[in-house]
């Protein structure tokens, strides 16, 4: 029996890491949780992006493969510019209202 | 593929889905921070694996470097209390684990039904740093300078963010 690793399990890596990130954002208290979870999931959404990108093959001249590359890389400096602003955010909500738990971020509620 | 690159596979996709569990699972949030670091570079193997060399040099500059170190940061500015039950989990947390295990099931449905993605198990060997400039210089050069822009931004708008406005007292 031989095992091949092919586009099928790059893609099931990728849907564990996103559901136990989706798992992660509906469980977790701790805001600085929440945002690592969704970081989680961003890099499964990458995983998928570059193994896409490398079992494609170059059947179509006028559609390069590595274009699942570039998207990952503008995923990844999404991720960068949302992390910095959500962790700036966090620290801001902490400084006026000293608690990271989301629990009790509810004064816009009513 | 190779038989080193499978076990090479199997092994860092172990370590990177184990540690994700250890992300949502840990109740000491600087264990989560160590975690998701290990995460990353679990991740950042696998792009190796799929030819993404200069993907994989990124991950590990940006998201194990930049990106865990502040996260650590903002939980040391922001912890109080004991640091053994800094993450607790909401008491909903079942419904969560719900959706997210039927939604795993879903997807791993759809991918293993659809035979026509297994084609092609040894792809293309294109795809080095050189080509990948290529496309990002020339035909993605606007989106390439929209993300410079939009990081600046982003990091004008973090450091006014914590730095904070001036309160106005005059009323």
């Amino acid at each position: 029996m031989t095992i091949s690793v092919g586009l099928s399990t790059y893609l099931l890596v990728g849907a564990m890491l996103f559901c136990i990130g989706l798992y992660g954002v509906f469980a977790k208290r701790n805001i600085i949780a929440v945002l690592m979870s969704i970081e989680l999931m961003l890099n499964a959404v990458n995983i998928n992006f570059v193994a896409f990108s490398r079992f494609t093959p170059w059947a179509n001249t006028a559609i390069n493969p590595l274009i699942g590359q570039v998207a990952a890389l503008f995923v990844i400096v999404v991720a960068a510019a949302e992390i910095a602003v959500g962790l700036a955010l966090v620290i801001t909500i902490y400084r006026n209202r000293q608690t990271t738990n989301v629990d009790d971020l509810n004064w816009l509620k009513w | 593929m190779s038989t080193m690159a499978t076990i090479v596979f199997f092994i860092f996709a172990i370590v990177a889905v184990a540690s994700a569990w250890g992300v949502v699972t840990s109740k000491n949030i600087v264990h989560s921070a160590l975690f998701l670091a290990l995460t990353f570079f679990g991740v950042a193997v696998l792009y190796v694996l799929l030819n993404a060399e200069f993907l994989a040099a990124a991950q590990i500059l940006v998201y194990t470097g930049a990106i865990s170190i502040m996260v650590i940061f903002a939980v040391m500015l922001t912890l109080r209390g004991d640091v053994s039950v800094s993450s607790p989990e909401t008491n909903k947390w079942t419904w969560g684990a719900g959706v997210a295990g039927l939604l795993f099931v879903l997807i791993a449905l759809v991918i293993l039904s659809n035979g026509n993605w297994r084609i092609l198990p040894m792809a293309s060997t294109a795809g080095g740093t050189v080509e990948l400039s290529a496309l990002l210089f020339q035909w993605y050069m606007v989106p390439f300078e929209a993300a410079g822009f939009l990081l600046t931004i982003a990091l004008i708008g973090a450091v006014i963010l914590v730095k904070g406005g001036k309160e106005r007292n005059d009323h």
